[in-house]
């Protein structure tokens, strides 16, 4: 499941949410990522814009590739502004035996870093300044130039 | 008419265009200054699905959507 939130997701209340709904699944593992804005460069946040449908068709291949494998991918992210200590990402896979799941969330992680349609803004002074140094080109990309 | 839709940072409004496939996008495109940079480094999504080449047909009613690099998270 894909779930996009305004603003700082609530942590504890998401991974007990997730735990919850996979109490009675019979997965041996639960390997969760969090997500959290630090200090850094003297931001006072950060702050993103989500393209949805595309992250939609995205995610739904990960969970795909995960049912392959017997496992669950879930997966929370911020719209809008986050500001320092605050979680704007939650990977988790569930799976039954715990190696699977390590693997898939880091391949999970990597491919979202690289792929999915976020972009990362940093908060200064007031302003939102696009964090270009920090991004990544999606495959393919150049087409028209 | 086909809708282009700059995503992300691209302080783009949409453009509607009668054109019928990328290489007629990417020439009008290629003259508008502001966008130079951007060609270079953004992905390229008919329909909302990403594209990677520009031997694609374009019909009225299409939407093109060019999209800068990413860093979710």
């Amino acid at each position: 499941m894909l779930y996009l939130y305004d603003g700082p997701l609530n942590v504890p209340t998401i991974l007990k949410e997730w735990y919850e709904q996979e109490a009675k699944s019979n997965y041996g593992a639960y390997i969760p990522f969090v997500g959290t804005v630090r200090s850094e460069d003297n931001i006072d946040g950060l702050s993103f814009d989500i393209y949805e449908p595309i992250l939609r068709s995205w995610f739904e291949a990960w969970k795909q590739k995960a049912k392959a494998k017997g496992a669950v991918i879930k997966m929370a992210h911020s719209r809008g502004d986050v500001m320092l200590h605050e979680s704007s990402y939650i990977a988790a896979v569930f799976s039954p035996k715990r190696r699977v799941a390590l693997e898939f969330i880091d391949e999970f992680v990597e491919d979202f870093k690289a792929s999915a349609p976020i972009w990362k803004y940093d908060l200064k002074n007031g302003k939102r300044i696009y964090a270009l140094e920090r991004s990544t080109a999606i495959k393919g990309s150049g087409l028209l130039s | 008419m086909v809708r282009v839709e700059f995503l992300g940072p691209i302080q783009k409004k949409p453009l509607e265009l009668d054109i019928s496939n990328l290489n007629e996008l990417a020439k009008i495109l290629q003259e508008d200054k502001e966008m130079q940079p951007w060609l270079e480094n953004s992905a390229v999504a008919v329909n909302d699905t990403l594209v990677s080449s520009r031997d694609v047909a374009l019909k009225d009613g299409d939407r093109v959507a060019l999209l800068p690099p990413v860093c979710g998270g």
